[in-house]
């Protein structure tokens, strides 16, 4: 999976870059506005991250110039401004979704996981992991073919692990992830806390083969077992 | 005082003094004026003493001031050559039609001496005067008319002339105790050929568009530093998660990176609110369309749902019509999703947290450990009613906003136990 990164702070680059590597993807960088037009109509990538602010040029000009090339890639719009016009202008654009700054790299990977999952998409939309099964269309939870029943939150926090198999995400992520903007207090992560319980409560006495760890108090992280 | 009433104040006094010194004046000129008229008729009435005198000696002998005013006493030729005539103002005993008793009278009296077959006789001719307190009294009578008549004119014509003189400088007022920085879209304007007008104009409006500048700026200044923040918070927040990832850390370590990602976290609340606010008082969001409140709350219970469950919060929601207002939908859902959020963290165990929607009102009501809010500081940015509190302290502060954006009219109420905010929609 090759995913090219347009971004013009070096910092934020390097760090999206090496968070992509750990889930193995191949990365490649521009960080202006000519040298990622180069990299577009050369090269063919999975996945493109786009910052929509670069110097010598708006990100969204990029868009229309894939468009014109009709090249489909798959394109995840990073931005600092979380303006709706501007992101009904890249979704019109072509771009697959729109995440703004700052954010968890817990999220940009369920970004860019979600987006390429569903370009693979073949009628069914599942993830498996050992002897579990998450079905997105039915939202439901099977270990050993048998059904769990998980509550709304339950669920999207086990899909929100899945797609960040073996890798940290925060309370603060997680919380963000599942209560959107409304994660605004603190009192949200008790409520995390009381979820994640509940989840591995469920996990073990279905001996399911995955198991949420605790890291440092800090966050959580799913790993096979 | 008004101005009007001002310059009548001034007008007044000064007309007074005017009046008084004039009146002052005019009494001695009138005083000479009628003694000099008087004096005149005395030496004609002398004459023609003089010569009935000389036709009937009789008169010669009159000796005592009667009907006729004068008396005629002989002297001897030493005196008589010394006399000259001489008019002087003397009092009389008299009786008048009106009077019951002989009064004192003022008189003006010529005293003089005539030869005749060379006898010598001192003559006394004498006419009654004007009284000068009565001259006074009339004179004060007729000034205090005057007086009278010259205010009521002033006010007249100050109300005529200078009203309308004026009433560009109303005009301008009034539109300046009407203008709202940021909110009027046209800088007051009055027509008027005065020039001290225009000035003015001129003036007020320059100032106001250095204040319009300043005030844009500050909005534009809120919204870009928060936007040039949103990058290295990015960028500190992923170094931190991958920082922890590599694994290898202290508990103690990680403890205290722990803290400064809920630090950042704070940070970041604080700067996404900040520049939602900003955006709300630039107008940004404009979308507006026809928003049914009653699913907006429905959405947003639902979302709640859980974590109210969590903190054994029961809510529930009364509706009594149907709410369609015209507005942005981002804008409508935050203002929900803020008063339920608040209502149920600001709560108590086994509270309950109740939302009502009627014709142009919704109420979002909640039980509370806590006492009678300050309704008019909770609205403000960052009032927090104890220092540790864990919000922002925005989230009331951009309800506010949202709604002076749509001029809804938005309230706090408190009885009993029970905390109440409540919005009310202008009926369309």
């Amino acid at each position: 999976m090759k995913i090219l990164v347009i971004e013009d702070e070096p910092q934020l680059l390097s760090n999206i870059k090496e968070s992509l590597e750990k889930e193995k993807f191949l990365v490649e960088t521009a960080s202006d506005y000519h040298s990622a037009l180069d990299k577009i109509l050369i090269y063919e990538y999975d996945c493109i991250l786009l910052d929509i602010m670069l110097p010598n040029g708006s990100g969204l000009n990029i868009l229309a110039e894939l468009k014109k090339e009709d090249k489909s890639e798959n394109v995840i719009i990073i931005s600092a401004k979380d303006s709706l016009d501007d992101k009904l202008k890249g979704l019109e654009l072509g771009a697959d979704d729109y995440l703004t700054k700052p954010f968890h790299l817990a999220e940009l990977n369920a970004r860019v996981k979600a987006v390429l999952r569903r370009q693979r998409l073949e009628g069914k939309n599942t993830i498996e992991l050992g002897n579990i099964l998450l079905d997105l269309t039915e939202r439901s939870f099977l270990v050993n073919n048998q059904s769990i029943p998980l509550n709304r939150k339950e669920f999207d926090i086990l899909n929100y692990f899945l797609l960040n198999k073996n890798r940290l995400v925060t309370k603060s992520a997680l919380a963000e992830h599942v209560w959107g903007d409304n994660s605004d207090n603190a009192d949200n992560y008790d409520f995390v806390y009381y979820q994640i319980k509940n989840l591995r409560k469920k996990l073990q006495s279905s001996k399911a083969e995955i198991e949420i760890e605790s890291i440092y108090g800090i966050g959580y992280k799913l790993v096979a077992l | 005082m008004k101005l009007l009433n001002q310059s009548i104040k001034y007008l007044s006094v000064s007309i007074l003094a005017i009046v008084t010194v004039w009146a002052v004046i005019f009494y001695f000129n009138m005083l000479n004026e009628i003694k000099s008229s008087i004096d005149e008729g005395l030496e004609n009435y002398k004459r023609i003493i003089i010569q009935n005198a000389e036709k009937d000696s009789t008169i010669l002998t009159k000796k005592y001031f009667d009907e006729s005013f004068f008396t005629i006493q002989k002297i001897d030729k030493q005196q008589a050559l010394s006399v000259k005539d001489k008019y002087l103002d003397t009092i009389l005993y008299m009786q008048d039609a009106d009077d019951e008793a002989p009064e004192p009278e003022p008189v003006r009296m010529l005293i003089t001496a005539f030869e005749l077959n060379n006898e010598y006789y001192e003559l006394k001719v004498a006419n009654s005067m004007v009284e000068e307190d009565d001259l006074m009294k009339e004179l004060l009578y007729d000034i205090i008319w005057l007086y009278i008549s010259l205010i009521i004119s002033i006010i007249f014509i100050n109300n005529l002339v200078l009203k309308k003189l004026w009433k560009p400088f109303y005009d301008l007022l009034n539109q300046l105790k009407k203008y709202r920085l940021g909110k009027s879209p046209t800088l007051p304007t009055v027509k008027t050929k005065t020039k001290e007008f225009n000035d003015l104009q001129t003036a007020v409006n320059t100032l106001l568009l250095h204040t319009i500048e300043a005030y844009e700026q500050q909005k534009q200044f809120i919204g870009n530093a928060s936007h040039e923040l949103q990058t290295p918070l990015a960028i500190v927040t992923n170094k931190l998660e991958l920082l922890i990832e590599e694994g290898n850390l202290q508990n103690k370590q990680a403890e205290n990176i722990g803290e400064i990602m809920s630090i950042i976290e704070r940070l970041v609340r604080l700067n996404k609110s900040l520049l939602l606010l900003s955006k709300i008082e630039n107008k940004q969001f404009l979308d507006n369309q026809s928003v049914l409140f009653n699913e907006v709350v429905q959405k947003n219970i639902s979302d709640f749902e859980e974590i109210a469950h969590f903190k054994n919060v029961n809510l529930s929601f009364i509706e009594t019509a149907k709410l369609s207002v015209q507005m942005d939908s981002s804008l409508a859902n935050v203002i929900i999703s803020n008063l339920l959020k608040n209502a149920i963290f600001h709560n108590v165990s086994n509270g309950s947290v109740s939302v009502e929607i009627s014709d142009n009102l919704i109420k979002v009501s909640n039980t509370s450990n806590s006492q009678k809010l300050d309704g008019n500081l909770i609205f403000n940015r960052f009032y927090k009613t104890n220092s540790n509190a864990k919000g922002t302290g925005l989230g009331l502060a951009i309800v506010k906003a949202i709604a002076d954006l749509y001029s809804f009219k938005v309230s706090y109420s408190f009885d009993n136990t029970l905390h109440s905010f409540q919005i009310e929609f202008s009926p369309e």
